[in-house]
C-alpha cells in the first residue's frame, strides 16, 4: 500500500530556527552590509525587502581539499574531443579557473567571498535598530508580549461543556423534535388511557387493544430515537483571541512651513518623520501622527498638507507648541499614549518667541513627553558656521538650555540627507548607563 | 474509450494513485524491481527547498550552515537562476519521495518513476547500501539526533554546540570508515561494564530507601560514565577516521561533545556509499523513468503530449555539455550513468562484434534486466566504469585524458577514444570517481599522550598533490578545537 501524504499544510517556517542560526552567526557581516545597503538607498526603500551581499568571512565551512594547481600531477578525463589526438598539449589558461578544463577538482566551496540572500523588512530594521533604544521608556511594559484577549467569535460546534449555548442548543433541538415529530409524553398516556379503558370494558375489543400497544410501543421506540436532545444540537460559544493593544504612541510632527523653509528643507525635515514613525511604529502597537504645521500661527494639517502645501507667514514657533498641548489636552491622555513630539525648523524665529518656548517646554510640555527631539535644518555653509553647539541662531541657543534640564530634549542639526542616519542613531543611542 | 491514466497537465490525489499503481505494475512486473514500501509526500517549493538545504533529510538537528544554504538556494531559486529539483528521496524505509506540487502529472509520473522505484531500487540493492547504511533505522535516529542537540543546545548554550558542530562539520569528509567497521566492543568488555554498573548501584545504595512507602521509587542510579566514551590510553593507529578518533581519544572533549561527534560521524557514515555511486544511483533511476515512461506510452496509457513532454525533460536532464562548452561542469552523473546502462541494454539485445570481444561475459545474453540487476546489486562508480564502460560509449562521449601536472604551462592529452586509448580513458575516468583517490588521505599518526599531547596527522599525498592550503589551516583550527592542543599536519608522499 502506497502512502501519498499532502505536506503542503504542515506548518511553514520549518527552516526559521536555522535562519536565525545563520543571520546570527552572519551578524558582523550583515550588518556591515545592512548599514551600506541602507546609506545608498532613500527612506521609504526601509519597508521593502531587500537583497544584501555580505562576504563569507564568519560563515566559511572549510573542508580539507586537494590542489592539483599547487603541486603535483593528475590524470582527468574529459568529453567532447573534437581535434585532439595522444600527445598534443592544450595551454592552461592564465589562472583562477576560467575555462573548463582543470575545474573539476576545485569546483566546489572555494572562490565563494560573497554571497547574496535576501533579507526580509523585518530582518532588515531589526539590524537597523538592534542598538537603538527608546530613551526614558517603560521597558517592561514594552518587552511584554502583546496582551490578548478573548472575543466572541460566533457560535461551533464543538467545544468544552462550559461554553455551551443553550438557546442555540435548545432551539436546535425543538426544530428537530418538530420536524422529527417527536410523539408528545401528552400523547402517549392518552393513548394508555383509551387502552386502559378498553381492557377494564365489559367488552374486550382484541384488535383495538393490539393495535394501540403496538401504536404505544412504537411511540416509545420512536421517542428514544428521536432523543430531546441530540448531539447535533448542541452549539458552543466560540471565542477568539484579539491582541490588546499595550501601548501605544502619538508623535506630533511640529515644523515651520514659512517662506523660509524651502523644498529641501522639508524634504530632509520628512526623512526625518518618516524614520521617527518606522522606528515607534515597531515599538508600539499603535502608533497616531498628528501634524502641526505654523507660520505666525499654527494648524493640524494632513500629511499632504503638511508637506506640500505652501503659507506666508511670519514664524512664531510658539504657537505650533500652544497647538500641540491643545490636542495633547482634548485626545491623548497621558495615561494612555506614549508622546514623541519631533519639531524641524530652521531655527529662525519672532525674536521673544524662543523665551516663551522654552517656559512652555518647561512647564508644560516636557513633563508630559516620553521625548522630544528638536532638529534644525541648516545649509551646509551654515553648518560649517555653526559648527560648534554653543553657536546658533536664537532658537538654537535657547533649546539647548531645556536640553540641559530635560535628558530626554534633544537637538540636532542636518543638513543633508546623509546626516539623517546619524543623527537618529544618536538621538536614540541605547541609554548606556541605564 | 481510451486507456488514458490522465488526458490534462494538472493533478489530482486519485490520478497519482492510479497512475503509482500502473507505474508499480511496470516496474515490479516488466522491470523487476525490488523496492521498500513507499511514502510519497506532496510538498511547496518551500519545502522543496528546506528539504535539500538540510542535506536532503527530512528532520534534522538546527544548524546556521543548513540556513546559509536556503538563503542561497533561495535567493537562487527567486531570482529564477535555478529551478528546483524535481524531486528529493531519502534512503530509508519505507522510502520517502518528495514530489514538488507545482509539477505538471506527467512530471509527476516521472518523478514516481525515478525515484520511488528507479533510486528506491537501488537504495535497496546496492551492496554499498546494504552494508553501511540501515535504511529502517535512520529516521529515527534523525529524531534522536535532532532531540540530543537541541537538548544540549538548551542545556550548555547554542555557541558551545555550534562550536562543536562547526568542527564536526570541517571534518565529515574525514568522518567515514573506508575499509572496515567501527570496532565494536567486546563481549568480556560488555560483561565487565555490566559489572561495573552493578557494583556501582550496589555502593550507592542507601538502606534509607527501604523506608520508602511502596509505589515510590527510589532516585535512579546516576549514570555510570560509559566506559566507551571515555578518554582511554589504547589508540590504534593509524586512523583515517578522524572523528571517531577524536570522539574516542580526544583528551578535552566532554561526553556530550562525543556524542555529537558521533552523530555527525554516523551522518558522514550514511552519505558515503551515495558519494561513490552517483552516477550509478541516478543512471539507475534515470534509466528506470525512461523505460517506465515508454512501457506507459507504448500502452496507450500516457498520451503523445505528455511522452513529449517527459522526452523534454528527460533530454535536458542527461545533456552532457562538451568541455569547452559554457555549460560544461565536469561529467553529468545522469548522462553517463543513463548512457551506460542503455547502453549494457543494446550490448545484452543486439551486440556488435566489438562488444561481444569486450563484454563476452553477458553481450548478447539477451537479459539486460537480469545483466543491469546484477550491477545495480554489486557494484559503485568505479568499479561499474571499469567493468561496463564500452568503446562505443566513448566514442559517443567523445572521451579523452589529459594529464595534467602542477608546474607544467599545458595539459598533455594522454589518450583519446581510439582503439590505443579505450583502455586507458576507461581505466582514467574509473579512478576519477575512487572516491578514496579523489578526497584526501589524512590519517592520524601519532599523538603523545603522555607528553605535550601534540596530536599529529599525516597527508599522504596521491601523486603529489597537496592540500590547499587555505583551507588547510582552518580545518586545523577545528582540528585543534576538537583536540584541545596542539595539533601538527604533515604531508608525504604516499609510497
Amino acid at each position: 500500500m502506497t502512502h501519498f501524504i499532502d505536506r503542503r499544510l504542515n506548518p511553514k517556517g520549518k527552516s526559521l530556527g536555522n535562519r536565525q542560526r545563520f543571520l546570527r552567526r552572519a551578524r558582523t557581516q550583515i550588518r556591515e552590509a545592512v548599514q551600506k545597503s541602507l546609506k545608498d538607498s532613500s527612506v521609504a526603500d526601509l519597508e521593502k525587502d531587500r537583497k544584501v551581499r555580505i562576504s563569507t568571512k564568519g560563515t566559511r565551512e572549510p573542508r580539507f581539499r586537494l590542489d592539483p594547481k599547487a603541486g603535483g600531477e593528475h590524470d582527468f578525463v574529459l568529453p567532447g574531443n573534437k581535434e585532439f589526438t595522444p600527445g598534443d598539449e592544450i595551454k592552461k589558461p592564465p589562472s583562477g579557473d576560467g575555462g573548463g578544463a582543470g575545474k573539476q577538482a576545485s569546483d566546489f566551496a572555494e572562490g565563494e567571498d560573497d554571497f547574496e540572500f535576501t533579507m526580509t523588512q523585518d530582518e532588515v530594521l531589526d539590524i537597523f535598530f538592534e542598538d537603538l533604544e527608546l530613551p526614558n521608556l517603560v521597558r517592561t511594559t514594552l518587552k511584554e508580549t502583546p496582551n490578548k484577549t478573548w472575543k466572541r467569535a460566533g457560535i461551533t460546534t464543538s467545544g468544552s461543556p462550559t461554553q455551551i449555548n443553550l438557546i442555540r442548543t435548545m432551539r436546535n433541538a425543538q426544530g428537530r423534535r418538530l420536524a422529527l415529530h417527536r410523539p408528545k409524553l401528552k400523547d402517549i398516556a392518552s393513548l394508555e388511557a383509551e387502552l386502559h379503558a378498553l381492557e377494564n370494558a365489559p367488552e374486550v375489543d382484541r384488535e383495538r387493544v393490539v393495535a394501540l400497544k403496538e401504536e404505544i410501543a412504537r411511540l416509545h421506540a420512536k421517542r428514544k430515537w428521536v432523543g430531546f436532545i441530540d448531539p447535533v444540537d448542541v452549539r458552543f460559544n466560540a471565542f477568539a483571541e484579539h491582541p490588546v493593544p499595550t501601548s501605544q504612541a502619538v508623535m506630533f510632527c511640529l515644523m515651520d512651513v514659512s517662506g523660509s523653509m524651502g523644498e529641501r528643507e522639508k524634504d530632509l525635515a520628512k526623512r526625518f518623520y518618516m524614520l521617527l514613525h518606522l522606528f515607534l511604529k515597531r515599538r508600539y502597537e499603535r502608533v497616531d501622527i498628528v501634524f502641526i504645521r505654523h507660520t505666525h500661527d499654527a494648524q493640524e494639517v494632513d500629511e499632504q498638507e503638511f508637506f506640500y502645501s505652501r503659507q506666508s507667514g511670519g514664524t512664531i514657533v510658539s504657537t505650533a507648541l500652544d497647538k500641540m498641548l491643545e490636542i495633547q489636552k482634548a485626545r491623548y491622555a497621558t495615561a494612555d499614549w506614549n508622546i514623541y513630539a519631533a519639531q524641524a525648523s530652521d531655527g529662525y524665529t519672532q525674536s521673544g518667541d524662543a523665551r516663551r518656548c522654552v517656559e512652555m517646554l518647561n512647564d508644560d510640555i516636557m513633563p508630559l513627553c516620553q521625548y522630544y527631539a528638536y532638529i534644525e535644518i541648516l545649509d551646509e555653509r551654515e553648518m560649517e558656521v555653526f559648527a560648534s553647539d554653543e553657536s546658533g541662531a536664537e532658537l538654537w541657543r535657547a533649546y539647548r538650555t531645556v536640553a540641559e534640564t530635560w535628558p530626554n530634549f534633544a537637538t540636532k542639526r542636518i543638513s543633508k540627507p546623509a546626516d539623517i542616519f546619524p543623527v537618529f542613531r544618536e538621538l536614540f543611542r541605547k541609554a548606556e548607563a541605564a | 474509450m481510451s486507456d488514458l491514466l490522465f488526458a490534462e497537465s494538472e493533478w489530482s490525489f486519485a490520478c497519482l494513485d492510479r497512475t503509482y499503481k500502473a507505474i508499480e505494475e511496470i516496474a515490479l512486473g516488466d522491470l523487476k524491481l525490488e523496492v521498500y514500501p513507499n511514502q510519497i509526500e506532496v510538498i511547496s517549493s518551500e519545502q522543496m527547498l528546506d528539504a535539500y538545504s538540510s542535506m536532503a533529510m527530512p528532520l534534522m538537528y538546527n544548524h546556521w550552515s543548513f540556513g546559509k544554504m536556503f538563503a542561497r538556494e533561495e535567493t537562487m531559486y527567486r531570482a529564477g537562476y535555478s529551478a528546483l529539483a524535481y524531486e528529493v528521496v531519502i534512503n530509508s524505509s519505507p522510502c520517502i519521495s518528495y514530489l514538488l506540487e507545482e509539477n505538471t502529472m506527467t512530471m509527476q509520473a516521472l518523478v514516481m518513476a525515478h525515484a520511488a522505484f528507479g533510486h528506491n531500487h537501488f537504495f535497496r540493492n546496492n551492496y554499498l547500501f546494504r552494508q553501511w547504511t540501515n535504511a529502517e533505522g535512520i529516521l529515527d535516529y534523525l529524531a534522536f539526533a535532532k532531540k540530543y542537540v537541541a537538548a544540549c543546545e538548551e542545556k550548555y548554550g547554542r555557541d558551545e554546540v555550534e562550536a562543536v558542530l562547526d568542527s564536526a562539520h570541517a571534518l565529515m569528509d574525514q568522518g567515514v570508515f573506508r575499509y572496515r567497521r567501527p570496532p565494536r566492543p567486546s563481549k568480556e568488555r560488555v560483561i565487565e561494564k555490566m559489572r561495573a554498573r552493578a557494583q556501582y548501584e550496589e555502593e550507592s545504595y542507601n538502606e534509607l530507601w527501604r523506608t520508602l512507602p511502596a509505589g515510590i521509587e527510589p532516585p535512579h542510579a546516576a549514570p555510570i560514565v560509559d566506559a566507551e566514551d571515555d578518554f582511554s590510553g589504547d589508540m590504534k593507529l593509524p586512523e583515517e577516521n578522524l572523528l571517531y578518533f577524536l570522539e574516542k581519544h580526544s583528551p578535552s572533549l566532554k561526553a556530550w561533545q562525543r556524542e555529537t561527534l558521533r552523530i555527525v560521524r554516523n551522518l558522514a557514515q550514511y552519505f558515503y556509499p551515495q558519494k561513490q555511486t552517483k552516477v550509478m544511483n541516478e543512471g539507475c533511476a534515470s534509466f528506470v523513468h525512461h523505460a517506465i515512461m515508454n512501457i506507459l506510452y507504448d500502452r496507450g496509457w500516457i498520451s503523445e503530449g505528455s511522452l513529449l513532454e517527459f522526452l523534454h525533460s528527460h533530454t535536458s536532464v542527461v545533456f552532457q555539455p562538451e568541455f569547452d562548452d559554457r555549460r560544461y561542469y565536469g561529467i553529468n552523473p545522469y548522462a553517463l550513468g543513463f548512457g551506460m546502462m542503455s547502453d549494457i541494454k543494446r550490448i545484452c539485445e543486439d551486440p556488435t562484434a566489438e562488444d561481444r570481444d569486450w563484454f563476452p561475459q553477458f553481450a548478447g545474453n539477451g537479459d539486460w534486466v537480469g545483466t543491469l540487476k546484477d550491477a545495480w546489486a554489486n557494484y559503485r562508480d568505479e568499479s561499474f566504469i571499469e567493468q561496463f564502460l564500452s568503446p562505443k560509449l566513448m566514442r559517443d562521449f567523445r572521451l579523452f585524458s589529459l594529464f595534467d601536472k602542477a608546474d607544467d604551462s599545458a595539459y598533455r592529452v594522454s589518450a583519446i577514444h581510439n582503439e590505443l586509448g579505450y583502455r586507458k580513458v576507461r581505466q582514467l575516468l574509473a579512478r576519477q570517481y575512487d572516491v578514496s583517490l579523489n578526497e584526501p588521505n589524512i590519517q592520524v599518526k601519532s599523538a603523545d599522550l603522555k607528553g605535550n599531547r601534540r596530536l599529529i596527522l599525516e597527508h599522504k599525498m596521491h601523486r603529489g598533490v597537496p592540500l590547499n592550503g587555505k583551507t588547510k589551516e582552518q580545518v586545523l583550527a577545528h582540528v585543534e578545537h576538537l583536540w584541545g592542543h596542539d595539533v601538527g599536519l604533515s604531508e608525504t608522499e604516499a609510497d
